[in-house]
């Protein structure tokens, strides 16, 4: 097997949040990304996906654990060593608008990473280089040449979500991790950006760390999926395999609680899952979910499962994983 | 449900103009639709369709300067087009009561959420600060607020997302009000939050005899939870009709055409998703003639008119294909 292109190694995030508490955003993750792949990561509102993306690309310092880019170990590497790493990945964020200068030219923003760093050989592009490659992305995101003279305003949701792209690809990452890029569109321009963004990874080869709380956009776009619940991995594995026959009683349950487009008989509504999340600040002891599992048992209470093979290949981490598993 | 006899809201040709640059534009174009006793109607469409200024032109809450609303809308029988301010602060709580995506903007943060309920009751009605406590106790918890009695005394911010929903929702209902209108309730929420909300609008119109008029723009969160639905694309209604024929049957090509868009979370996975070209034009770009003209892959002469919303078998389409013998194939679903 290759390599993998990304690789995080019992990753531990915690933030300080006053009167001496501690929230553990991660707590202990590990997964590797092959080059090609797409690893989706879902989970619901505060389980860490953002902090695992921030954590991968450096964006964020882990407190223990280690982040490996392409076989460097980047965990410690100062600002400047990362430097000419970072050009290797990128970001894509949710919200298409503030992550744009109101102020500035689509062909100035784009042009910037440009500017910024060198090119292959190490010189500064010149002038005639960056028309060029600004073409390019243009031509590549879908979005008209005319556009590099207009504002951010001027544009849509699903445009400027494409204008990001363009300027996350501008210096031709093999990583990229995209942070619910599609969560903020309607449906019709949503579908539009998912095939983009995986045309983009059979064109260019990219790699991609997609972070969503849609099971389905993530069962369209990933080749794996990763299951968070409060700060830590709980099922990892084939996106079909872990989406159609989840292991983990929590990955059932939010399969379960997607309301599909489609209507059923009243009877044929699975009962929602109980309760809200816990307080990351206070994870229960044991198995986190047991607040809210269905089939929780005495030992699920006390003994914390750690994330094993079935023997499907997959990563579960639970003490009765499923049937279906 | 016989919507016929004696709907509880009756809105006919309701438009509402706004200025915008200089001129009056429709904002939203000949909405007409009715809602029954212990109804849910199902109201989705786009982000900037006219979704929410529809519910807040019948809550009486359009506060743009300058807007003109016309048509009307009859709530048991009494126009609400037109009906002074003092009238509608009476009915909003009392009759008609909205819940909104943010529960924070239904409670102020100084209050406990116990304490704000408690006043809602008190307003329209003459009971004792204890009466009334005891009533938002039993709110939270049918609302299904575990230990309602505790969590009544916090503040908004010290709940999580799911619970200030509840909170918002048994404030709402604090009056039982005939109408309930719920603009994107669950649209902040995680979908097991979600889930547990659904279900408790569902069982509102058996345990309070309340309608609700669902906004949302999750396909979704209709067939899950609506009766009847109506599509609404660019300020105009595209279809409407019982939901599940609506959803094995759309009848006009944007709801086809949204609902193909929606990847599948079962069965096999397609190489593309199906989209739609282009996205919804601004209220004052809308073209002449169909509003979906410009997206739409059965576009052709015929659509240069406006085509009225008629009926076909049991829904109402406002589309040119039905009257020429063209209606589209049924939708395939893998569950
Ligand atoms: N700078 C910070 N200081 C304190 N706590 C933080 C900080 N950043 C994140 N957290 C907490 O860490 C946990 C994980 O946050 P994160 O943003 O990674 O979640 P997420 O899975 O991306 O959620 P969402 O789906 O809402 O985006 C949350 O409890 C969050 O409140
Ligand atoms: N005060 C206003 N002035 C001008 N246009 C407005 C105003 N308020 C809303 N609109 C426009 O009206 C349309 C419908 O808005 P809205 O009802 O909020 O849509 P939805 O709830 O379906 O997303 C949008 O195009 C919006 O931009
Ligand atoms: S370990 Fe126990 S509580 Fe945790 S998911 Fe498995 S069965 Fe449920
Ligand atoms: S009237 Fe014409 S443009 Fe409009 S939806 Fe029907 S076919 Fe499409
Ligand atoms: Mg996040
Ligand atoms: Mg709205």
């Amino acid at each position: 097997m290759t390599a993998p292109l990304i690789e995080a190694q019992s990753l531990r995030m915690e933030y300080r949040v006053g009167r001496g508490q501690v929230l553990r955003a991660l707590d202990g993750v590990s997964l590797a990304v092959r080059p090609g792949e797409v690893l989706g990561l879902v989970g619901e509102s505060g389980c860490g996906k953002s902090t695992l993306g921030r954590c991968l690309l450096r964006l964020a310092r882990p407190t223990a654990g280690r982040v490996v880019f392409d076989g460097t170990d980047i965990t410690a590497l100062s600002e400047r060593t990362l430097r000419p790493l970072r050009q290797g990945m990128q970001m894509v964020f949710q919200d298409s608008y503030a992550s744009l200068n109101p102020r500035r030219r689509i062909g100035d923003l784009i042009a910037e990473p440009l500017r910024v760093h060198r090119d292959g050989q190490g010189r500064r592009r010149t002038a005639a280089d960056i028309a060029a490659r600004l073409a390019e992305l243009m031509a590549l995101v879908g979005l008209p040449q005319a556009a590099l003279a207009r504002y951010p305003h001027e544009f849509s949701g699903g445009q400027r979500q494409r204008i990001n792209i363009a300027r996350a690809l501008a210096l031709s990452p093999r990583l990229v991790v995209a942070d619910e890029p599609v969560s903020a569109l309607d449906v019709s321009i949503q579908a539009q950006i998912v095939n983009l963004f995986m045309d983009l990874r059979d064109r260019l080869g990219l790699t991609y760390v997609f972070v969503a709380h849609d099971l389905a956009v993530v069962r369209q776009i990933s080749t794996r999926v990763a299951v968070m619940y409060l700060g830590a991995i709980v099922e990892l594995g084939d996106a079909d395999t872990v989406l159609h026959r989840p292991a983990h009683p929590y990955t059932a349950a939010l399969i379960a609680a997607v309301p599909e487009p489609v209507v059923l008989p009243d009877g044929d509504r699975a009962p929602p899952l109980r309760g809200d999340v816990p307080s990351p600040i206070a994870p229960p002891p044991g198995c986190r979910f047991h607040t809210r599992c269905p089939i929780a048992q005495d030992r699920c209470r006390t003994d914390p499962p750690a994330l094993r093979d079935p023997g499907d290949g997959r990563q579960v981490a639970c003490h009765f994983p499923l049937a279906g598993g | 449900m016989d919507a016929d006899a004696t709907p509880l809201l009756a809105v006919r040709d309701l438009t509402i103009a706004l200025p915008v640059g200089g001129r009056m534009v429709n904002i939203i174009d000949s909405v007409s639709f009715t809602l029954g006793a212990r109804e849910i109607l199902g109201i989705v469409g786009e982000s900037g369709s006219g979704k929410s200024m529809t519910a807040l032109a019948l809550m009486g809450l359009i506060d743009a300067p300058g807007a003109r609303i016309t048509g009307s809308a009859r709530f048991k029988g009494r126009e609400l087009v037109g009906l002074p301010q003092r009238a509608f602060r009476t009915l909003r709580g009392r009759e008609i009561a909205m819940i909104f995506q943010d529960p924070m903007t239904a409670f102020t943060p100084v209050y406990t959420v116990g304490w704000q309920i408690d006043e809602q009751i008190r307003a329209h009605g003459r009971v004792t600060r204890k009466d009334a406590r005891a009533r938002t106790i039993r709110l939270l918890g049918d609302m299904g607020v575990p230990d309602p009695a505790r969590v009544a005394d916090r503040y908004p911010h010290q709940l999580s997302g799911g619970l200030r929903q509840r909170a918002m929702i048994a404030m709402a209902l604090s009056c039982n009000p005939s109408l309930l209108i719920a603009d994107e309730p669950t649209t902040a929420l995680d979908v097991t939050v979600q889930a547990q909300i659904l279900d408790l609008l569902r069982r509102l119109r058996r345990e309070y005899g309340s309608s609700v008029l669902l906004i949302t723009h999750d396909m979704g969160v209709v067939a899950e939870t609506c009766d009847r639905t109506m599509v609404l694309y660019s300020g105009t209604i595209a279809e409407r009709g019982p939901t599940g024929a609506v959803f094995a049957r759309p009848g006009h090509p944007y709801t086809a055409a949204l609902l193909d868009s929606i990847p599948p979370l079962h069965g096999a996975r397609p190489a593309r998703l199906p989209s739609i070209p282009g996205s919804p034009p601004a209220p004052a770009d809308r073209p002449a003639g169909c509003p979906f003209t410009p997206r739409c892959a059965y576009a052709h002469d015929a659509c240069a008119v406006r085509p009225p919303l008629l009926p076909r078998g049991v829904q109402d389409i406002a589309c040119v294909l039905p009257a020429e013998g063209r209606d589209l194939p049924a939708r395939c679903v893998t569950v």
